[in-house]
């Protein structure tokens, strides 16, 4: 279950930009996830409350933008999309080939609610 | 929440440790958590609530107003991969192991079927040829480690507690207590787990994954990940061809539908068959790096 890993990952990387840009809150978040990342998304989607409960996550929308596969058929040279690693070439039924597109494992951006204050003071306290 | 597993507690999460250190986990409570387990504690409202003053958070941030919007809502494009620290941890691996002209090989498998044992039988015969280091991955136990231990090689084993897999700061504390010399070999006994250490890279030169033939012969393409990222595969086991129904020949097909790169061996860890091609394999991995 690497997926509690990855939901962490997203955590972190959501945390430290929500504190850069000084957000008062997170309405969603944009995953970018392609079909030969090892990303199993009904696994994803399980561990997902709570890996953000009680982070800047909590209560943000989650958005997944799904990537399809592609390879480049080093026998025929021509592009084909796949479901899996081991789909042969459609075109010349070869399996040499290199993976172009679709292990992509990205946040790809985060949508704030920023805070009353444009500029807050360096040294403010509470 | 530990980053490794999402259980509630940090006492559960990865501990690294020498053979003699094995005793002091239970004499010292206070002993693990601290150097491992930081890059997995991050959230925010831990600093907003733990502190009576939040002052020390706040500076050295004012300077980023790329994102403000004219209304109060804001798009800030990251495109950043998730798995960026890990990877970051892994090429600071990788540039030890440049630094010191070390082979490290990571030992990927399901359980069961003979990471260890193949290890055992290489650092007994090879022994005397190179100079080994091991890194022992498993959720519980020192059972590996004595193993190792007990042939003289040095070996430090990680436990990740609920975790199913390694992850490249593990393999940088395990480096930091192993302390390898120049020109050796380290092997990286993953946690047994086909699936979830594909993703994770540790900095190593080479993966080696390996399947026995007790197992299906159709697992290459069960679990693809595994095999597209590894750079050999040996197939173990090979003496009890006779009893079991495993083709190796489709076993070898579907590995190379998956990755047709991959290098296949046939071994048996306890008969001692097909070993020399394995271990002319490592020595001439060594070779490359010199």
């Amino acid at each position: 279950m690497h997926e509690m890993s990855i939901a962490l990952g997203v955590v972190n990387i959501a945390d430290k930009a929500f504190q850069e840009a000084k957000a008062q809150r997170i309405d969603s978040i944009t995953l970018e996830i392609g079909q030969l990342a090892g990303i199993q998304l009904e696994s994803l989607y399980f561990v997902w409350p709570a890996a953000v409960e009680g982070t800047v996550l909590q209560g943000a929308e989650r958005i997944i933008e799904e990537r399809e596969g592609r390879a480049l058929c080093l026998e025929c040279e021509r592009e084909f999309t796949l479901q899996h690693h081991f789909d042969a070439c459609p075109h010349c039924n070869g399996y040499f080939k290199k993976i172009i597109a679709g292990k992509e494992l990205n946040v790809k951006s985060l949508a704030f609610t920023l805070a009353e204050e444009a500029a807050p003071a360096p040294s403010k306290t509470r | 929440m530990c980053g490794v597993c999402g259980c509630g507690s940090d006492n559960k999460g990865p501990r690294v440790m020498l053979p003699n250190e094995q005793e002091h986990q239970h004499a010292h409570s206070h002993e693990h958590g601290h150097d491992h387990s930081h890059s997995h504690h991050h959230h925010s409202h831990e600093h907003h609530h733990a502190h009576g003053q939040d002052h020390s958070h706040e500076h050295g941030h004012h300077h980023h107003g790329h994102t403000h919007s004219h209304g109060k809502q804001a798009v800030v494009e990251l495109e950043q991969n998730i798995l960026h620290h890990n990877q970051l941890l892994a090429e600071r691996n990788r540039g030890y192991f440049a630094a010191k002209n070390m082979l490290a090989v990571n030992l990927v498998s399901s359980p069961g079927s003979g990471k260890t044992a193949i290890l055992e039988r290489t650092l007994q015969d090879m022994k005397e040829r190179a100079d080994f280091y091991v890194i022992e991955g498993d959720q519980q136990t020192f059972n590996d480690a004595d193993r190792i231990d007990a042939i003289g090689v040095p070996v430090v084993q990680v436990n990740t507690g609920q975790g199913c897999h390694l992850e490249s700061d593990m393999v940088q504390t395990a480096l930091q207590k192993l302390k390898p010399r120049d020109n050796s070999l380290l092997f990286i006994e993953n946690v047994g787990n086909l699936v979830c250490p594909s993703m994770f890279d540790l900095g190593e030169n080479q993966r080696v994954v390996i399947i026995s033939v007790t197992e299906g012969d159709d697992k290459p393409i069960k679990y693809p990940d595994m095999f597209h990222s590894s750079q050999l595969c040996l197939i173990n086991k090979i003496d009890l061809l006779p009893y079991v129904n495993f083709d190796v020949d489709k076993a070898k097909e579907y590995a190379r539908r998956v990755n047709p790169d991959i290098k296949l061996l046939e071994v048996s860890a306890t008969a001692g068959t097909g070993l020399e091609a394995w271990y002319d394999w490592l020595l001439a991995e060594q070779q490359k790096l010199l």
